[in-house]
């Protein structure tokens, strides 16, 4: 009689998060080539697209608007704010409906649906990392001088990818419920996107009588510190910004507890979000 | 000697007794709920605030208890509805019980409602790699494994078509051959044989004799009762989330095939007798001799002929008459029926008695057979009466040499230089 060997494998914590990395970054990786399946260009696609984008963006507001002469490198300030801006919109936009359109996954497979959210954040990565290459470029060849505050800039995308993870899983989860959600966030999108200093500056357009609580808003406070730490040394940091230094720590506070909201209501939910697809 | 004539099933069987389990099913309950009415958006919400809160609950499973041992070929049989794949997406960890416990043993591979997860934009190459990280494996090692799988599933030709364009049969390949070549310790799979074509079913056999072989659990989700009879060493009924019967597989067999066909025989009926038999019954069975005498025991290749009388009571346009034959032990030696022999039996009358016969040489080996008749309608779904075991016939021969059956046959031997 052939010996029956027991089983023993039991994943370990250290494994099932393994598991949870290579997935995401398989996810995210597939996703990202879907983009350019079947186009003639294909990768050269998301450099093609910004330099356009930058090229209108360039003329009509260095050339035909006539911003502000006072602020130094305005056109390259948009766009930066304008690249990460769509960072954002397109983590928290394609989040919301992650869940519902992996729905043969979850009912199929067994893993962790943050996987999901997470997926769609990292894609987003992949195009900002993509088309930063682009803004630098462009930035270089109209004058901005390199600084090692450059460097800033990864933080200040971490603290965006967060705010965008958290908010994404926020949406992905009541969108699964309620269907308004989409529309509801699409307009929201639009009043972020007016209403965050993606197209002026904060610090000199925003009347001083309520400047204080624009800044709040976390997208305006990371595009501010932005603008100091890549488009112009001189303008002034966040904690400058603010009427006191530890303001600051109003929108560093709502991105980390936006994130841990969204952390702690998709692992709520999303066990039974399989059978309530 | 006790041992020496043991069939390699006893032995099977004896060996899952004391194999430790695989996956444990403890007293568990799921319970869905169905709101009358769907509110999706707030809209409706804000306007009905108090109105949502009716609900239909739909039990879909109520107090499982299971133990599955390792190596075992485990069949789940029930009819549409009936909670066969929740209580899948339940083991597969899909699903959570609402109450109770599910552990499973090992590493699990789930092909559930034909299908793995396949993304339709996506090439077969990424499905199957992504499937592979899903399933625990590593970028590399599900790379590395791409190959193996499409070699089973036979689409070497289509590794970079998107699987939306793919047919449905080859969705099912791709996702039954990424699901086996997943190397788990279990597997479940859910009616993948329905959909394969001829060459594909035969080939997924081989790869459950092979995984049988090599130890594996395989929990085995079926409308066919010859698959479950001819491969599980268990099986399950299972209707409206209750567990009807758990044990040998023709007995589950018999019993799903009374849930579905014996509605009217379950007041009083004898056992083994299904269909509603007003439109005809079986009156009587029998074997015959050369002669055409009655026999009850025959020599080893003598000409055997086996006999069913038919009363009609309602007129029935080309019934399907068919013959089943058992040995001792209850294994399927022979079956056949008019419609594979493609012979008619054209229209019946009210009151008309048929008598079908078919003849035989009787290959069998020397021991007791069992003669099941059966009358279904025209294409042999609908089953009009069928009585088990209805007439036996004693084989005798001058040797028991232990095969199914005793083929006639000549010896060539050749010494060689």
């Amino acid at each position: 009689m052939m010996p029956v060997v027991p089983v023993t494998h039991t994943p370990t914590r250290k494994d099932e998060v393994k598991r949870l990395v290579s997935l995401t970054w398989t996810l995210a990786l597939t996703d990202w080539k879907l983009r350019f399946y079947g186009s003639v260009l294909g990768l050269a696609w998301t450099l093609v697209r910004p330099f356009a984008l930058f090229g209108v963006v360039y003329v009509v507001f260095t050339q035909i608007a006539g911003l502000d002469e006072n602020v130094p490198n305005y056109g390259i300030y948009i766009l930066f704010a304008l690249v990460l801006f769509n960072f954002f919109s397109e983590m928290t936009g394609t989040a919301v409906q992650a869940l519902v359109s992996r729905e043969s996954l979850l009912r199929k497979m067994q893993f962790n649906p943050v996987v999901i959210p997470l997926s769609v954040s990292v894609t987003a990565l992949l195009n900002l990392g993509m088309t930063l290459i682009a803004v630098f470029i462009f930035a270089i060849s109209t004058g901005v001088q390199p600084t090692w505050s450059w460097l800033e800039l990864p933080v200040i995308v971490a603290l965006l990818f967060l705010f965008g993870t958290g908010i994404g899983m926020l949406l992905s989860v009541l969108y699964v419920r309620f269907r308004d959600v989409e529309p509801i966030w699409d307009v929201i999108t639009q009043i972020l996107f007016y209403g965050s200093a993606v197209l002026y500056v904060a610090v000199s357009t925003v009347p001083a009588s309520f400047r204080q609580g624009f800044l709040c808003n976390p997208l305006a406070a990371l595009f501010t510190q932005m603008r100091h730490a890549v488009v112009d040394p001189g303008a002034p940091t966040i904690t400058q910004a603010f009427n006191r230094p530890q303001y600051a720590l109003i929108p560093l506070g709502i991105i980390l507890g936006t994130f841990a909201l969204g952390v702690w209501f998709f692992l709520r939910e999303s066990p039974r979000v399989a059978e309530n697809l | 000697m006790t041992a020496l004539v043991q069939s390699p099933a006893d032995a099977r069987a004896a060996r899952l007794d004391t194999a430790p389990p695989a996956v444990v099913v403890d007293h568990v309950f799921k319970t869905f709920r169905l709101p009358h009415v769907q509110y999706s958006t707030l809209k409706e919400r804000l306007l009905h605030p108090l109105r949502s809160t009716t609900y239909d609950e739909l039990k879909a499973l109520k107090d499982v208890d299971l133990t599955i041992r390792q190596g075992e070929f485990f069949g789940i049989v029930g009819r549409n509805g009936s909670g066969k794949s929740t209580l899948l997406k339940c083991l597969a960890g899909i699903y959570r019980p609402e109450f109770g416990t599910v552990a499973v043993n090992g590493r699990l591979s789930p092909f559930i409602e034909l299908g793995v997860g396949f993304n339709p934009d996506l090439t077969a190459r990424d499905n199957v790699v992504i499937n592979g990280v899903m399933m625990g494996l590593t970028r590399k090692q599900a790379i590395r494994s791409f190959d193996e799988v499409i070699a089973f599933a036979e689409l070497e030709e289509f590794v970079d078509l998107k699987l939306k364009n793919y047919s449905s049969g080859m969705t099912v390949r791709l996702g039954f051959a990424t699901a086996i070549q997943m190397n788990a310790d279990v597997l479940l799979v859910d009616e993948v044989l329905a959909v394969g074509d001829a060459a594909f079913q035969q080939k997924c056999f081989e790869e459950f004799n092979r995984l049988k072989a090599a130890g594996k659990t395989v929990i085995f989700v079926t409308h066919d009762m010859h698959q479950t009879e001819r491969y599980c060493d268990r099986a399950m009924l299972i209707e409206r989330g209750d567990v009807l019967t758990i044990g040998e597989p023709h007995a589950v067999a018999r019993a799903y095939n009374e849930l579905n066909f014996g509605r009217l025989v379950t007041d009083g009926a004898e056992t083994g007798r299904y269909g509603d038999q007003r439109a005809c019954e079986i009156t009587d069975a029998w074997f015959e001799d050369a002669e055409g005498a009655r026999i009850g025991e025959i020599a080893q290749y003598e000409r055997l002929t086996m006999c069913a009388r038919i009363r009609f009571h309602l007129v029935v346009e080309d019934p399907v008459v068919g013959f089943s034959v058992r040995n001792d032990v209850g294994h399927t030696v022979f079956i056949t029926t008019t419609e594979w022999a493609q012979a008619t039996t054209g229209r019946c009358e009210i009151g008309q008695e048929l008598i079908a016969r078919i003849t035989v040489d009787a290959v069998m080996s020397p021991t007791k057979y069992d003669l099941t008749p059966s009358v279904a309608r025209q294409g042999g779904a609908d089953v009009l009466d069928v009585r088990e075991d209805l007439a036996s016939v004693y084989v005798h021969g001058t040797r028991v040499t232990g095969g199914l059956i005793d083929l006639p046959h000549t010896f060539t031997l050749e010494h060689g230089p």
